[in-house]
């Protein structure tokens, strides 16, 4: 069994809206690829196509040595899923959802409870194994969920935005979580996100726009592309002073919101410069080190919303 | 892999998910009771319908059409729990597993027709109310055949609900289907006596047969409903041939489903 997922040249759309445009990209065993893009760029589709949900139209996907197109069970036995919209069942308990997932997966007897009560442990959830799901609160509910896709003891774990409706701190729980399991479970873990603090904890990040993947590396690498600082400027007239500032500065500053988005390498001596010379255009001003925002707008050349 | 626990898994969560949810158990026999106490009741007194037996009133008509009614509701309810499943998302976890689809109509077609047939059984304890008397062949026979109407109303019901994104769309498919169906199968009124055009619609009615070996088989140890044993075969060919396509015809609308 080949131990890494290639997509090549896959392309989607929906009638004449195109939602995947070219992707290629490889990854492989022991990492957490994070897709992080904003609403409409492309992830769920990708998320579809990689879970065996909707097959592709053009290019291909290799997924540990199987081909999607042609090989499609194969594969759903190697993949744990967890969709955006929760999977479990509300009225059954904890244990009977464990259960009906391992049947689904031709797993059952002392293997399977085995199996339920090791995954228990992990997720520190043995004691509500008995409660209804519908009593649990949304973070526990993640945890099964997450619990339910591990049953079969798959190679790739998918997840599609794992933390939408969770607060910051149960994020940073499951983030936790997962980063145990990429360890503990040798399993390649794919997410998607619209959260940009949530990729930044994955080991590599697939930033995707309008169905291209613009950028693909490790959160640190990424933002290595910037060089130096990011300055906001926040103007009174920003087409002016941005105008003012290229020629003056020679910087090549993009507009949006009303702010300045400025990549220069001594952000602050820049800052005291820019507001010397227009000391009344200017309201407000940040600087900051480059985030996975800078690098989405420097390689989209749009806004993250 | 072992190809019956998907499908007994499936049947099993429909089973236990119907006995969490008590309303379930009495909206769909409550109502099939109502109608026929006040419905029969009233119309008792005022008709003698064309082509029933003798010394059966109106009441007594209409009870084998109630107990379908109430398998009809039961299979209905049962499908619903498709549509919910999508919009829940539970199931798009059962698509991507390794399971074939077939499996997966079959399990939810099992549950939905275990659910009905328990309902139905409830009702026939009423049935010596009714003049109906059984005997063990006749027990067997109703079974039988309430078994092949709960599985072939169930996959109706699924066939239209695989197709389904909301409860609401469910209700009016099933207003302008199921109840017409239910209505026109000779559960409500006999085929004898009703207009030329309405007969042979009831006629290509497929539940009309299944109505009529119902009749058939309930008072098979009472009184002889007229109807023959080679109509009754035929109704029981169609039955059949009714539950296989119904089940094909599901089976075929959930491959033909991405999520």
């Amino acid at each position: 069994m080949e131990n890494k997922i290639t997509v090549e040249n896959l392309s989607h759309s929906y009638g004449s809206r195109c939602a995947l445009d070219n992707v290629s990209f490889s990854v492989t065993f022991g990492d957490i690829l994070c897709f992080l893009g904003p609403n409409g760029s492309g992830k769920t589709t990708l998320f579809k196509i990689l879970s065996t949900l909707i097959p592709p139209i053009s290019g291909s996907v290799n997924i540990l040595g199987y081909d999607l197109k042609t090989e499609a069970i194969a594969i759903r036995k190697l993949l744990g899923v967890v969709f955006q919209h929760p999977g479990l069942d509300g009225k059954l308990k904890v244990l009977e959802n464990l259960k009906h997932q391992g049947h689904l997966y031709g797993c059952k007897g002392k293997s399977l409870n085995n199996r339920i009560t090791e995954l228990l442990g992990k997720f520190d959830i043995e004691d509500r194994s008995n409660d209804l799901v519908e009593e649990l609160s949304g973070g526990l509910q993640r945890r099964v969920e997450i619990a339910k896709a591990l049953i079969h003891s798959p190679k790739v774990l998918l997840l599609d935005e794992p933390s939408s409706g969770l607060d910051i701190g149960i994020r940073r729980q499951l983030s936790d979580y997962l980063n145990l399991l990429s360890k503990s479970e040798n399993i390649l873990i794919l997410m998607t996100t619209h959260l940009l603090d949530e990729a930044d904890l994955a080991d590599k990040v697939a930033i995707l726009d309008n169905g291209k993947l613009v950028s693909l590396g490790s959160p640190t690498d990424l933002k290595s592309q910037i060089v130096g600082d990011i300055v906001l400027i926040e103007a009174n007239r920003p087409d002016v002073l941005c105008r003012e500032i290229t020629d003056r500065f020679g910087v090549s500053p993009i507009i949006f919101n009303n702010l300045l988005h400025i990549e220069c390498e001594q952000g602050h001596e820049f800052v005291r410069e820019v507001a010397s010379v227009f000391p009344d255009e200017i309201h407000n001003v940040r600087i900051g080190k480059p985030t996975l925002e800078d690098v989405f707008i420097k390689s989209t050349g749009n806004p993250f919303v | 892999m072992d190809v019956l626990l998907p499908v007994s898994t499936i049947w099993w969560r429909e089973i236990i998910r119907f006995f969490r949810q008590r309303s379930r158990l009495l909206s769909a026999i409550v109502q099939p009771l109502l109608f026929w106490i006040l419905i029969g009741s009233g119309l008792s007194a005022s008709f003698q319908p064309a082509g029933v037996l003798e010394n059966q009133n109106y009441i007594e008509y209409f009870y084998p059409g109630i107990v379908v009614l109430v398998l009809l509701f039961t299979a209905i309810f049962a499908t619903i729990s498709v549509v919910n499943d999508r919009k829940e998302g539970f199931l798009q976890g059962i698509l991507v597993a390794p399971v074939p689809r077939w499996s997966i109509v079959l399990g939810q077609a099992l549950g939905g027709t275990t659910l009905a047939l328990l309902q139905g059984i409830l009702l026939l304890i009423i049935a010596p109310l009714t003049g109906i008397q059984f005997g063990l062949t006749s027990l067997i026979w109703t079974l039988g055949v309430m078994f092949l109407i709960s599985f072939g109303l169930t996959n109706l019901g699924l066939m239209i609900a695989w197709r389904m994104e909301s409860t609401q769309g469910f209700h009016a498919i099933m207003n302008i289907i199921l109840i017409p169906i239910w209505l026109l199968s000779g559960a409500f009124f006999p085929i004898t006596g009703v207009p030329g055009w309405l007969s042979w619609v009831m006629k290509l009615n497929p539940l009309t047969y299944a109505l009529d070996v119902f009749r058939f088989s309930l008072y098979f140890n009472s009184i002889p409903t007229g109807t023959t044993l080679s109509q009754c075969t035929f109704s029981i060919i169609i039955t059949s041939v009714f539950c296989v396509l119904t089940y094909l015809g599901a089976t075929f609308t959930a491959y033909s489903q991405t999520n």
